[in-house]
């Protein structure tokens, strides 16, 4: 079930850091890693990821992979330099004081799903 | 140098090189993203450049974290993309190993920024048309990737 970026940060009491114009944005799916070749392999462009490393190479690796939005679990706050590229990007960030499986269960508890439950032809 | 390119592609064209710098671990993945830009404002379609950038970038993070630095050059015909990234650093002695899911040979500081996962090469492999690599120990590793719409 797709959700807006607006619903996310409320479900996740987060701080939105930027891009605030577009949390209206539908997100379809969702994933959760530490792992950037995963998200660049496993997801899909109009995906929410949620993430415990705060490097630039989160931003980046949003941004080759067409992700919608960045979360980043248990208050981990990026550096300035890392919002100030995601605003270039357009890309919302986010930062929920949930740790990674429970930001994630709450949203699964709301409906969303992750590329193996909802990806095309990746059901396992 | 066009061998293998499918007849759709045409015949692609040199359009801009750009460097890579060695263990830029802050500015890592610019290039791809310049690529992807630029590929973004040359009219291909959004599959297209997703699968470009993502090649793009696990090349890059790979010629940064093992390449020593090299560069990425991109080829454009009407309907097709080729990326060659390229270095001179120490190659790659197994391909075969490498090439496979999971093996890595990177360090703790590497994988703290999320990469050594040891998928760069099958991402790359998984989302080009056409892989060419060339690479041998003290010889460099020169990547070919194709990419055509689907
Ligand atoms: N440009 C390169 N030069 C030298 N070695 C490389 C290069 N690219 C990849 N490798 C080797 O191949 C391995 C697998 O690469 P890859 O699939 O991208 O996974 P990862 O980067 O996560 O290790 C690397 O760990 C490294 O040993
Ligand atoms: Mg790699």
């Amino acid at each position: 079930m797709p959700a807006s970026l607006a619903q996310v940060a409320q479900w996740l009491r987060a701080d939105v850091l930027c891009c605030a114009h577009v949390l209206d944005r539908s997100i379809t799916m969702c994933h959760g890693s530490d792992l950037m070749s995963d998200v660049l392999a496993f997801s899909h462009p109009n995906t929410l990821l949620l993430t415990g490393l705060t490097n630039p190479q989160v931003v980046r690796t949003a941004e080759v992979a067409g992700i919608y939005g960045v979360v980043f679990v248990r208050g981990k706050r990026p550096r300035e330099v890392m919002v100030a590229l995601a605003e270039e990007y357009g890309l919302p960030l986010m930062v929920s004081p949930y740790a990674m499986f429970d930001a994630c269960g709450l949203l699964f508890s709301q409906g969303l799903r992750g590329w193996s439950l909802c990806g095309p032809g990746q059901r396992p | 140098m066009s061998a293998g390119l499918a007849p759709e592609g045409g015949e692609p064209e040199f359009l801009r090189a750009f460097d890579i710098q060695a263990g830029d671990f802050a500015g890592a993945g610019n290039v791809s993203i310049a690529v992807k830009n630029l590929l973004k404002e040359l009219g291909f379609a959004p599959e297209v450049l997703r699968r470009a950038a993502i090649a793009a970038f696990e090349a890059e993070m790979n010629v940064v974290m093992y390449g020593g630095g090299g560069h990425m050059e991109v080829f454009i015909a009407p309907r097709a993309v080729r990326l060659v990234i390229s270095d001179h650093g120490p190659g790659i002695p197994d391909l075969d190993l490498a090439m496979q899911e999971g093996w890595s040979t990177a360090t703790p500081e590497m994988r703290e920024m999320g990469f050594g996962a040891g998928m760069g090469l099958p991402n790359i492999k998984r989302n080009s048309d056409q892989l060419r690599i060339t690479t041998a120990p003290g010889q460099g590793t020169r990547l070919q990737v194709d990419i055509f719409p689907r």
